[in-house]
């Protein structure tokens, strides 16, 4: 049974409702009724729309978005019609966000969860310090990505700049273009058929077409940082 | 933390109306920037044999006649533009550098914002929505204009510490961002001639594109010489004559943000200043890469 409430599109202004306001009633949907489909009209790059839901909802934004849109988002679907800025989907815990655009620095990070998808380019950074989260990029990511990235995948159909995957722990890194430069500790390894199928079902998950699993370099951990060493061990 | 605006006219419309852009935008920027605010603006060029000045007074009660008065005797023909809170902009029948020349030896009390053809820059302390209104920014028609809100890190919070920084005659530069290497360079650059006025880390970066430009480096060049000379982060918007130059230092921790449309170009520390601008939903829009200089260009100024 759904009721008419749950079905219902609850559109909201922002050049009218105050942010805070739309914040506090995507809040205020945690563990309670309450819509369930949510427009946001006129962003205009406002800082962290739809930031910190915890509910199984769905949130299209129609325009720009400004920093850390949809941070900390768990169980909700967020979709942005157009650019994000700085901070996308910071601290992802689970659910899924969308960028029918570009993202800038910083796609995801720390993120725990969930899964991120940039339909156009993301910027340098993208996917620092992940933690478990999910990004697929159909474009090209900037420097430094994967930063320190610790779980998770990240898939990158373009071209990845330079330092990519720089002390990087056990994130693993897939991209179909070229690697302008790996950071420290990051080595190319061989893409196995466990690897083709884990390709396959994020790709689609993320509804990237017309990509072959296979056209993939898989990159990673050379586990030669001091970290890694069992003599350190009794640093930690 | 700073924030950053540019905007170049591509049709009458955005020139007709420059200035309301502008002020649409700085005001986007304010929470980036709230302690001062500036602009400089490419607008009505001055005839040919004639230059432009624009003069600031620590004085509210400045006899900005007995300036024209005096510039007038020294070299004929003198424009006085209307006062724009402490600032006026002269246009005197001589070579720039003859008259601001003059005003140094002169009015020492006065302080030379930028010289030129066509450049004004208008900068003071205090909120941006506030300077909007002071200096009247909707007034201004122009080809192209740059803006800066300043959230003050490196030196105090004072007008002339304020950006844009005049870098050389119709040239100016602001900054998001911050220099570490900027009192070595200050030293460096003081032994070739090059003058400060403030102990502003950006005041050293625009004096290094002047000397840069001075020893025959194209913008350019210039600009490219910054990535192996200057060390900290920036964001930088570079206006000249003819448009306006944009350059990130390689790691790029700063934001920047391009758009255009066929009516204009804009760059922005954020996007909500460009979403401000008429067809901005359908702009092209992407996010400068690091260490790669981006310029756009008018027809040369006859």
């Amino acid at each position: 049974m759904t009721t008419a409430e749950e079905t219902a599109v609850e559109v909201v202004d922002l050049a009218t409702t105050p942010l805070r306001e739309l914040n506090q009633r995507l809040h205020d949907l945690a563990g309670a009724p309450g819509p369930r489909h949510w427009r946001v009209l006129n962003p205009s790059g406002a800082h962290a729309i739809a930031c910190g839901i915890d509910a199984e909802i769905e949130v299209e934004i129609e325009g720009h978005a400004g920093y850390y849109c949809a941070g900390m988002n768990k169980l909700a679907t967020v979709r942005v019609h157009g650019n994000a800025s700085t901070g996308l989907a910071e601290n992802i815990m689970s659910g899924t966000v969308v960028v029918e655009g570009n993202a800038s620095q910083s796609v995801a990070a720390t993120g725990r969860g969930g899964l991120v998808v940039v339909n156009g380019d993301a910027s340098s950074r993208c996917g620092i310090s992940m933690k478990g989260v999910d990004i697929v990029v159909r474009g090209s990511v900037g420097h430094m990505s994967a930063f320190m990235a610790q779980t998770g995948r990240l898939v990158v159909c373009g071209n990845a700049g330079d330092a990519l995957g720089d002390s990087i722990y056990e994130a693993r890194l897939y991209v179909r273009g070229k690697v302008a430069g790996l950071g420290a500790d990051c080595i190319e390894k061989e893409l196995r058929d466990e690897h083709v199928a884990e390709l396959r079902e994020l790709l689609d998950r993320a509804g990237v077409e017309g990509v072959q699993a296979e056209d993939f370099r898989r990159y990673g951990s050379a586990r030669q940082l001091y970290t890694f060493k069992i003599d350190n061990v009794g640093a930690y | 933390m700073c924030g950053i605006v540019g905007l170049f006219a591509k049709s009458p419309e955005i020139e007709a109306r420059l200035g309301v852009h502008l002020a649409a935008m700085l005001e986007q920027m304010s929470s980036r920037g709230p302690d001062s605010a500036g602009v400089a603006v490419y607008r009505d060029p001055a005839p040919t044999g004639w230059s432009k000045l624009t003069l600031y007074s620590h004085e509210d009660d400045c006899d900005w006649a007995a300036v024209a008065g005096g510039l007038a005797e020294a070299f004929g023909g003198v424009e006085e533009s209307v006062l724009r809170a402490k600032h006026v902009v002269f246009a005197v029948e001589c070579e720039a550098a003859a008259a601001e020349a003059w005003v140094h030896a002169i009015h020492p009390e006065l302080r030379v914002m930028s010289a030129g053809k066509v450049i004004e820059i208008y900068k003071e302390v205090g909120r941006p929505e506030q300077f909007v209104q002071e200096f009247r920014l909707h007034e201004f028609q122009g080809t192209h204009a740059l803006g800066h809100t300043r959230m003050a890190t490196e030196s105090r919070v004072t007008t002339e510490g304020s950006h844009p920084f005049s870098t050389g005659l119709d040239l100016c530069l602001v900054h998001n961002g911050s220099l570490s290497n900027h009192n070595t360079l200050r030293r460096a650059l003081r032994r070739e001639g090059i003058e400060f006025q403030t102990e502003n880390d950006t005041e050293v970066a625009a004096g290094y594109l002047a000397w840069r430009l001075r020893e025959g480096a194209s913008l350019e060049q210039a600009l490219e010489g910054c990535l192996d000379d200057l060390d900290g982060f920036y964001t930088f918007a570079v206006g000249t004559a003819d448009g306006f130059a944009v350059l990130r230092d390689p790691i790029a921790c700063k934001p920047a943000v391009l758009a255009e449309t066929d009516d204009w170009v804009a760059m922005s520390s954020e996007w909500r200043s460009i979403a401000v601008l008429p067809g901005a939903a359908e702009a092209r829009m992407w996010e400068p890469e690091p260490g790669v200089v981006y310029v756009w260009e008018k027809a040369p100024v006859a």
